[in-house]
């Protein structure tokens, strides 16, 4: 395992490591900006979304007489369900008298729930056919092809260069979204710009996480980087950071132990940088409560 | 007299009801305005329409000549209570640079020159200590403060102040005064929504009465009559000395 | 509709009816109380506690699974209020983190563990196995009052009968207070009732129902029959009675409709196999609560 985390287990596996980083850094700083929006939960209800476009994406490439594997337009499909995914949210939290929680619950429930019927249909078509598929519920590395892992990376590096460029009216319209308009920059734009760049993350996530541990990456670093300071910028620096070396840590282990699945060692990995961050964080964590207390 | 604001015949509706109805007036540079009125004279709702915070029903409201989106440079604004999570990881001089957004741009670095206007920002308004400190920590009169450090920072020549003075003790008033009084001299125009008779006549240089409807409108010694008062207030004054 | 029917149907139908009734049933509470994701919570911390359960007694169903499930759903509210105390976040954020880690340690210990071999796996987890539920020991529908046939039923379906009237027997006796304590806690808690008590009946009945219907239709139908039903009456009715009622007979009317089109659907449209009734049966829901979305007469509030 050491190797693996030397990046000395081959090209594959380092490619992957490396791209799984990327990913990490990325949806920790979208999280940090999600969490400071106070929409944490949204793209739980967009990642579980993405289920049944991917299965039809599947169901099309296979009709025209494709492999069915084809990460772009499995991704594409994945975009345009978790795309009707939100406007389905959002249509039901201004047209109707139901919380935005239990508008979330909807969403992710019944796409879901479609997402599986199409995927016991396309796994009641003929063996091995869905086995790409069954990755995207929990994530794999396995299998991962050198230009999916370059797609995963480039993207993940386009997030954050979109969010080093939007950074401050990111944090302005989370902070304050009236004076913001005063300044005349337009809140909704601002939103609109977090939704995708949340929508891109989450495309990029599920292939390697899963869709329904997603969500913990963009949820928890931030909720540990929130603990170490009360400045926005090194926050966000934390959150993509604990992100990252989730990451690169999961990954490698994943690569090193076969049958380890990927999305949970990741997922455990920014749970355990929670734990540390709940315990030491000089301000906010147990042991800088326990040293003022003394 | 150059005209910074003027209000034509702006009304706003809040469903059947006309909370602003038909204002027409003009807000000069070098001058204090103060709005006052009854609670629900609609003195939050005018200014919130001239920014477009809220929709107007009709009328129109023009900043140094020409529309909102061509004078946003010129244009500060003070909300009343900012509604902000004040435990959201930010720091006092955080939020005054939030106020030089236009300035800066999107890219463009946070130079050693911005964060000392910043700085003298915070100490306009007493506030140089608390520079590095988290929101939260702040007091209610610091807090409010600060939101004035942030409209400072915007280099305006209009500040729309709605209530800056409520709620907060004797100390920070005076610091506020005397801001405000500092900007009007260097030629800006302030105009407040106030609630407390009393110190208009000693602070304001003009006054905007304001019950729905435009009572009257000019310098403080002409208009700041007890018949004006009696007509804005409809009946029984709060308490004045004698003018 | 003859013995096959009896053999392969009666028993999953009825399993499916169950339990959307008995997650439809708190499910009301839940969405009156802001709490949804409460629900979304229980139904992912579950497959740690099963696995747990069953690790520890080598048992695959029974009691001690749903004990070792009850264990965890417990832990994972501890966790969210530890989370929203320590961290000072709030409580969407907190349960989003806490569910999330406790499936990604559920689907660790599956795969470490190698529990996965026994009839627990991941996909199970997600959407449950309602199909297999079969009463290969009946004969038709004489073998309804026959005790030989009757003892070979499945397990789940006695659980989730027991759970499902004892949350609605819950539910009638102590109406008024939960009512109360939904609407006004403050006004509540004035008056003397113990809103606290409230709320933890209101999370262990959740609990109950999640754990129940998690072994027979995984965790996304869960979540599903929690919200949509209640969901879908809310919008129809201003009144908690009507809507309580009508929750319970939405829930019932997608499990028999999302069955049979899982079932027959594929056929009908001239394509092979069948589907996932669980899936089938969470987008029922779906649908129902899109046409109530668009067209129930209380669809916007006052």
């Amino acid at each position: 395992m050491i190797q693996a985390f030397l990046l000395q287990s081959g090209y594959n596996a380092t490619l992957v490591t490396l791209g799984a980083m990327a990913l990490g850094l990325a949806t920790g700083a979208v999280g940090a900006f999600l969490f400071l929006r106070k929409r944490s939960l949204v793209p739980d209800a967009m990642a579980h979304a993405t289920l049944p476009g991917v299965g039809l994406a599947f169901l099309v490439m296979v009709a025209f007489g494709g492999e069915g594997r084809f990460l772009p337009g499995l991704l594409l499909g994945a975009g345009v369900s978790s795309l009707l995914g939100l406007w389905v949210l959002q249509g039901l939290v201004r047209g109707t008298r139901l919380p935005e929680d239990a508008a979330i619950g909807i969403v992710l429930s019944t796409f879901y729930g479609a997402g599986i019927v199409l995927l016991t249909y396309i796994q009641g078509l003929g063996a091995g056919r869905q086995a790409g598929l069954e990755g995207f519920l929990l994530g794999s590395t396995a299998g991962m092809l050198r230009e999916d892992v370059y797609l995963i990376a480039g993207g993940g590096v386009l997030v954050l260069a979109a969010l080093f460029c939007l950074r401050r009216v990111l944090v302005m319209v989370a902070f304050d979204p009236g004076y913001a308009r005063v300044l005349g920059v337009r809140p909704a734009w601002v939103d609109a710009a977090l939704m995708a760049l949340v929508l891109a993350v989450v495309l990029l996530g599920i292939r390697v996480v899963g869709a329904i541990l997603v969500v913990a990456l963009l949820i928890t670093p931030a909720v540990a980087a929130r603990m170490w300071t009360d400045r926005v910028g090194v926050m966000v620096l934390i959150s993509a950071g604990i992100g990252g070396a989730a990451g690169f840590g999961g990954a490698a282990m994943s690569a090193a132990v076969p049958g380890l699945p990927t999305g949970a060692v990741i997922v455990a990995l920014v749970f355990a940088g929670f734990v540390i961050s709940a315990i030491f964080a000089p301000k906010r964590g147990l042991l800088g409560y326990l040293r003022r207390a003394a | 007299m150059t005209v910074a604001l003027a209000f034509d015949h702006l009304s706003v509706l809040y469903g059947a009801v006309t909370a602003v109805d038909q204002v027409t007036a003009e807000i000069p540079m070098g001058a204090m305005t103060a709005i006052v009125g009854p609670n629900g004279a609609g003195k939050s709702t005018l200014l919130k329409a001239a920014l477009g915070v809220v929709p107007k029903a009709s009328g129109e409201a023009r900043f140094f000549g020409t529309s909102l989106d061509e004078a946003r440079a010129k244009v500060a604004y003070m909300p009343q209570r900012a509604s902000v999570d004040w435990d959201f990881p930010i720091r006092v001089i955080d939020v005054v640079l939030m106020g030089m957004q236009r300035a800066l741009g999107l890219l463009r670095p946070v130079r050693a020159a911005d964060r000392a206007f910043a700085m003298d920002c915070l100490a306009r308004v007493e506030l140089t200590d608390f520079a590095k400190r988290q929101i939260g920590a702040l007091s209610g009169g610091q807090q409010q403060r600060v939101f004035l450090a942030r409209a400072l920072a915007q280099r305006a020549q209009l500040y729309l102040l709605d209530e800056p003075f409520a709620g907060v003790d004797a100390k920070t008033e005076a610091a506020i005064v005397r801001v405000l009084q500092g900007l009007r001299d260097e030629g800006a125009a302030v105009v407040a929504v106030h609630h407390d008779l009393a110190s208009v006549p000693v602070w304001f240089d003009r006054v905007l009465l304001l019950n729905r409807r435009l009572i009257a409108a000019g310098p403080v010694a002409a208009v700041f009559t007890p018949d004006a008062l009696r007509e804005t207030y409809g009946g029984a004054l709060p308490p004045l000395q004698a003018a | 509709m003859g013995q096959d029917f009896v053999v392969l149907s009666l028993v999953p139908i009825l399993i499916g009816v169950l339990a959307a009734v008995s997650c439809a049933l708190p499910g009301n509470f839940l969405l009156l109380r802001r709490q949804a994701m409460m629900g979304d919570m229980m139904a992912h911390s579950v497959l740690p506690g099963l696995i747990m359960g069953f690790l520890l007694t080598g048992q695959v169903s029974g009691w001690v699974m749903f004990a070792g499930a009850g264990v965890a759903a417990l832990i994972s509210a501890l966790m969210v209020e530890a989370v929203v105390r320590l961290a000072r976040v709030d409580p969407g954020a907190a349960m989003g983190m806490t569910f999330t880690t406790m499936f990604a340690s559920g689907v660790l210990l599956l795969e470490l563990t190698g529990a996965s071999g026994v009839h627990l796996d991941v996909e199970h987890a997600l959407y449950g196995n309602l199909e297999s539920l079969i009463w290969l020991d009946a004969q038709g529908w004489a073998s309804l009052i026959d005790p030989v046939a009757l003892a070979g039923l499945p397990p789940e379906l006695a659980q989730l009968a027991v759970v499902a009237i004892l949350l609605a027997l819950l539910m009638w006796v102590f109406w008024r207070p939960l009512v109360m304590a939904s609407f006004d806690a403050g006004h509540a808690a004035v008056l003397g009732l113990p809103v606290g008590a409230i709320s933890l009946g209101v999370v262990a009945s959740t609990a109950l129902a999640s754990v129940a219907a998690f072994t027979a239709v995984g965790s996304i139908l869960t979540i599903a029959m929690l919200i949509c039903p209640p969901a879908t009456a809310r919008l129809l009715t201003n009144r908690l009675g009507v809507q309580v009622v009508l929750s319970v007979v939405i829930a019932a009317i997608c499990a028999v409709v999302g069955y049979g089109v899982a079932g027959f659907g594929p056929q009908w449209l001239g394509l092979p196999g069948a589907v996932s009734a669980a899936g089938m049966i969470a987008v029922t829901s779906g649908v129902l609560l899109g046409l109530a979305a668009a067209f129930g007469p209380h669809r916007k509030a006052g």
